[in-house]
Formats: C-alpha cells, structure tokens, sequence
C-alpha cells in the first residue's frame, strides 16, 4: 500500500486568534501538527504496519511545516515532502486542494490518501472532499472506523459518523479519508522516531515543482475575525410568599424573557 | 554560546508533555489520595523509552544526550513529581551509575533490561539512622570466599517494592582508618533469599509513589556483583548522586513552572474588588519571583547537562542547581497557594499538591543543607573534586546511537 498522509502545521489548540492590518495572527503560540492529523497519519501508519508498503507525510505551508512533518515522521512516516512557496501563502483550500492533488500525483501510484477532519486554525473542514474531487477519487469523510480493507481486490469499507449514528460504505481504491477521532489513539513519537526525523532531509517542493505553471488566486479572504460577543451575567431572585407562587412568578419572567 | 534546544530536544520535550498531561494529569488526584503508584505507570514509562531515555542504543537504551534526560524530568515533574522520581532513581542513581562503573559483563546482565525498561532499579544508600553521614553507615558486606554476605536496612528508598535491582552501599571494612575508605557498593537482586521489604505510607508528599524500605539478612551475593572496587562505594554513591541531583534539579525547574501556569490561569479568572487578581501587583509580584525562578533554575540545570554531554565534571554545578531549584521550587508552590487562596488549600487544584512535593526534594539527595556547605566549601578552597578513576562518559552521538 503506498500511502500519503497530509499533515499541516497549526498553532496549539489553547491559541487565541486575532486580526491585525487584515492578516490573522495567533500570537506567538506553539506551532504544533494539526491535532486531526495525527489521526491521519495513525491511520496511515496502522494501515501499512497490517498490509505493508509505506508511508509519506505530505505538508503545504512555510518553512515552519518542516515540524509538523517531522513529527509525523517521528511517528514512524518513511518519508515526508514539504510544499513550500512563497506564491502559495494565504490561499484557501480550493488552492490547497489543487496543489496537494498535484503532489501526490508527483508522488505516483498511491492508494490512499489520509487527511484529519479538519484544520484547527481554519476549520474549514473541506480540504479532504476538495481533494478528492481534484483527483478524481472517492470521499470517505469523517471515518471513525476501517472495517475491512483488501488490497488485493483494491476496495475498502469504514463506517462514517454521521448524525444518525454510523454509515457503513463501501468504497473502491484509491481514495481519500479523513479522520476522526474515534478512529484511533496516535500514538507518541518515539525516541528513535525523533532520531531519525531530526535527521532526516525534507525535500521541498515549488509550487512549479508539482506541476503548477500558474497559482489559481484564493476565492475566499478573512478580512475579519468577530470575537464572540461578551455574555454578560445578572443575578435576579425571584421571591413569593409561597413556593408556589415564587415558582408561578419564575415561570412568568422565563416566558417573558423567552426562555421559555 | 547557543541557549536554543534542538527540535529533536523539541520533540523529546512535546512527546513527554503530551504523554503526562494525557495519561497522568486526569487521575493523578486520586491515585495522591490513595497513596498508591498507579500501576500503569511503570508500564507506560518503560513503553516509551523513558527508562532507558539517554543510555547508549547498545545498551538497550535510546541513545538520548543528557539534556534529553532533564528536559523529560522537567515535563514530568510538571505533572507529578512520582513520576520524576522514577528517572531520579532508575536512571540518574542506578542506570548511570552502571554506565560509569559498572564492567561490561555488568552492563549486559542489568543496564541492559533496564534501558529497555524490563527491570527497574532503585538505589539503597540511606539507613534508618544515617542520612547526610553517609559514612556512619550500619550495612555490612562480609567476604566469605567468592561470595558477600550482606546485612543492614535502607529506608526511604523509592521503588523499593518495585526495583529489580538496587544499588546497595555496605561497610566491607569495618576497621577501615577513614570510614569514607570502608563502603563497598553492589548491584542487589531484589529477589534474593534475605531480601525483605515494604513501603512507607503517611509521607507529606510523593504519595502516588513508592518509598520504602528495604533490608538484608544474610543475604549471599556472588563476588561478581560488586561494582567498582573494594572500599570504592562511597565515590561512587557521591558520583551517582551527581546525576541523581541532576534529574531532581531539572524536576524542580518544571514544578515551578507548573505553579507558574496554574498561577497565572487562576489570576486570570479570579475576580476581587471588581478586577481580576492578576491586575493586582502583590499577585503580579509573586508572578515575577516564579518567572525569576523558573528561569534561573532551567539554566542552571541545563547547564549541568552541557557539561555532562561535554564529559566535564560537574558535582559543583549539579548540587548548585538541586539546591537553588528545589528550594525555589518549595517557594513557588506556596505563592502559587496564596494566588488561589482557600482553593489553593484544597486538592480541587494541583498547587497543594506541588507544595508537599516540593518539600521532600529539600531533604533527599543532598539537604539543602549540605548543599551550601558543598557551594561555601567550593568557594572557599576548602573543596575540590579529585579526578575519578572512571567518570561519566562524555555524550557521543555516533557511539550512542550505534547499535552494537
């Protein structure tokens, strides 16, 4: 099974979002791999420890990617690819989606393509859809479970979290997946596994590289970010001379403010 | 000068935080109340690599620097100080000490299973009438042929129920001129006949850990498990001690940053004369001295782990930063109760917790006492350290990470 994991670099889950001059900013919050991911690339490393072949994580952002990937590697990733381009900053995920689908068209022969649920920062949720459509593959979204997979026979069933409970699917290979989190438990990076990620070279692709001549401009801009708005909290008691006439009145005054 | 940790220093750093905070932090609470070591994690530990985290890839280690060992006592301890006190004394007394002392033959019966976590170890120097003068000891080894015979009680020992192996400090010369000259030290299968032991419940702190004791009666050790030579024992617990130290120095750093966060987060939430607390400048003040500290012991142990991965001796700098960051670390635990006031008070949150902690480091592996004496002693000239007849080795990356 020759699988491609993609991993994004996020600022830590604890981070507070804000908007200076139109651009967002997470302060100087911790950057981390987007929690998701780490599903994905659990995923991905479950899948080829049980059928073989292997694994390459696969990241688009700036330099600072370069961590994400290394701790997917750390997590026992044979390889990683960074997609890095300064034409590339600030695109949305129709554009992600376009380059992730060039690259792993570069990568070749792949059979599964893992993604999480979603990014932390933007929380679009779309990514994983967006790229199966570019490359032309089935959409698992939101798997919480692998029933059966059969290489051989090129065809895979998971079921889905939906609403209702779960939706078993059947699907034929490749296609993309994306996880979430009842789907496994990471695991942590190991000694070995930071070893070797820390040594290991991280080739970049150019946004030329993977086959792009030119970069489609984003559709969608964030030219603001609302804080949600301050609740603010009073305490009202309500009295009666009986329990049953404070209850009446309580009832009253829930009505009244529409609570009820 | 770099002060930049490596990312693999970096990853180390994340994996050991995530690991305490995901599996320990939840229901360190309960396991502090019962008094009991939670029986997973040793398991845990020994699962991730920690137990063998900066011993040599051939010895069944992970071939970690040592700076990798205190940045993981740092995120330990930042959860709960048991888990610290593991590595203190599985890896910083025992396993190191084998590293430095022990022969190879030696290495591959014990460090090996250690490094790889299937044995833990412990370090039995300190007797039920014998703490700081450790050459008053009471636990004899007397040599009958190819074989010592081993009597005597240790006390306040960690893992004491747990260990496999300990490290047994005996009198082997009881006529010795200088009693310094007179200890021997041996590598103690727990599960040797005359081998009793227990653990020690009703301690201020370290409850979800294991401490007890441990004694000897006329149990028969093959000749073959002293480690270093006849009447070496007391260099060798000192030199032990000066990675123990270490890890408890870089334990502190983490429990002061731990009573900084938790500080820092409930000032923000607290509300008092229509202000959060943390616009108050008494709050603000006990906010800086943690933030001083904090800082200042990271250094100072960071910088006892440079020397040790440049191979340059360093009981100075060691025992400098256990005191500074173990007394530093008892401070912040109590501002950080203030900051919470009555709350602090209570096992609702973390900070008593880190204050009982805190207190027994002051006293074990060197009080804070012997500590100052050790830093006037030095900066006097009325202490130097002789050379060893085999020191620590320095980190080599390649050697470590060799695998045979």
């Amino acid at each position: 099974m020759n699988i491609v994991v993609c991993v994004k670099q996020t600022p830590d889950t604890a981070a507070t979002i804000t908007v200076l001059d139109g651009k967002v900013s997470w302060g100087d919050a911790p950057l981390v791999i987007n929690p998701w991911d780490e599903y994905a690339v659990e995923q991905a490393l479950r899948t080829k420890e049980a059928h073989g072949g292997k694994v390459v994580a696969l990241s688009l952002g700036p330099e600072a990617a370069r961590e994400a990937l290394k701790h997917a590697l750390a997590m026992g990733c044979d390889e990683a690819i960074l997609v890095s381009d300064p034409a590339l900053e600030g695109k949305d995920s129709l554009v992600v989606s376009k380059v992730l689908a060039s690259a792993i068209q570069k990568i070749g022969g792949v059979d599964m393509v893992f993604v999480g649920r979603q990014a932390v920062d933007s929380d679009t949720g779309v990514t994983g859809p967006q790229l199966a459509r570019r490359l032309g593959w089935p959409a698992l979204s939101l798997v919480a479970a692998v029933s059966a997979l059969d290489p051989a026979g090129k065809s895979i069933t998971v079921e889905r979290m939906i609403d209702e409970g779960r939706q078993v699917v059947r699907s034929p290979l490749p296609a993309v997946l994306s996880a979430v989190k009842e789907l496994n438990e990471p695991r942590y990076p190991s000694f070995m596994g930071i070893r070797k990620a820390s040594k290991a070279t991280i080739p970049v692709w150019s946004a030329a590289e993977v086959g792009l001549t030119s970069v489609p401009a984003a559709v969608l801009a964030w030219p603001e970010i609302i804080a949600p708005p301050k609740v603010e909290t009073k305490c009202e008691l309500i009295e009666g001379a009986t329990p049953a006439e404070a209850a009446a009145k309580l009832a009253d005054r829930l009505v009244a403010e529409k609570v009820l | 000068m770099d002060f930049s940790l490596s990312s693999e220093h970096e990853m180390v750093q994340k994996m050991v935080r995530d690991f305490a905070r995901s599996e320990v932090a939840p229901t360190i609470r309960d396991w502090d109340r019962k008094q009991e070591m939670a029986p997973e994690t040793l398991p845990r530990m020994a699962a991730l690599g920690l137990l063998g985290v900066c011993i040599p890839v051939r010895y069944g280690g992970q071939g970690m620097d040592y700076i990798a060992l205190g940045l993981v006592c740092e995120e330990l301890e930042a959860v709960d100080s048991t888990l610290r006190v593991v590595m203190s004394v599985h890896m910083g007394l025992n396993s190191l000490g084998l590293l430095q002392w022990g022969t190879e033959a030696q290495k591959q019966l014990y460090l090996v299973p250690q490094a790889r976590g299937e044995r833990y170890a412990g370090f039995a120097l300190t007797e039920p009438g014998v703490g700081s003068d450790v050459a008053r000891m009471a636990s004899t080894a007397r040599r009958v042929g190819e074989e010592y015979v081993l009597n005597g009680e240790k006390m306040w020992i960690s893992l004491a129920t747990k260990a496999h192996h300990v490290l047994w400090f005996a009198k082997s010369d009881t006529d010795a001129a200088d009693p310094h000259e007179s200890i021997t030290a041996f590598i103690l299968e727990t599960d040797r006949p005359g081998v009793t032991r227990g653990d020690i419940h009703g301690k201020l702190g370290v409850r979800a850990g294991s401490t007890g004791w441990i004694a000897c009666q006329d149990v028969r050790l093959p000749a073959a498990n002293r480690l270093g030579e006849e009447g070496e024992g007391f260099k060798i617990a000192m030199a032990c001690l000066d990675n123990g130290r270490y890890t408890v120095a870089a334990g502190a750093a983490g429990l002061i940053r731990a009573s900084l966060e938790a500080s820092i987060r409930y000032a923000g939430e607290r509300q008092a004369f229509g202000h959060t607390i943390d616009r108050f400048q008494l709050i603000q003040q006990k906010i800086a001295l943690m933030v001083r500290d904090y800082e200042a012991a990271r250094l100072l142990y960071l910088r006892a782990g440079w020397m040790k991965n440049r191979g340059q001796r360093n009981t100075r700098e060691t025992s400098l930063a256990k005191w500074y960051a173990t007394d530093a670390s008892f401070q912040a635990a109590s501002e950080a109760i203030q900051v919470h006031g009555a709350y602090g008070y209570s096992d609702e949150y973390d900070v008593e917790r880190y204050l009982r902690n805190a207190r027994g480091a002051m006293i074990y592996e060197g009080t804070s006492e012997i500590h100052q004496l050790m830093q006037a002693g030095y900066a006097l000239g009325l202490r130097q350290d002789a050379a060893l007849r085999r020191e620590l080795p320095a980190f080599d990356a390649e050697a470590w990470q060799a695998e045979a």
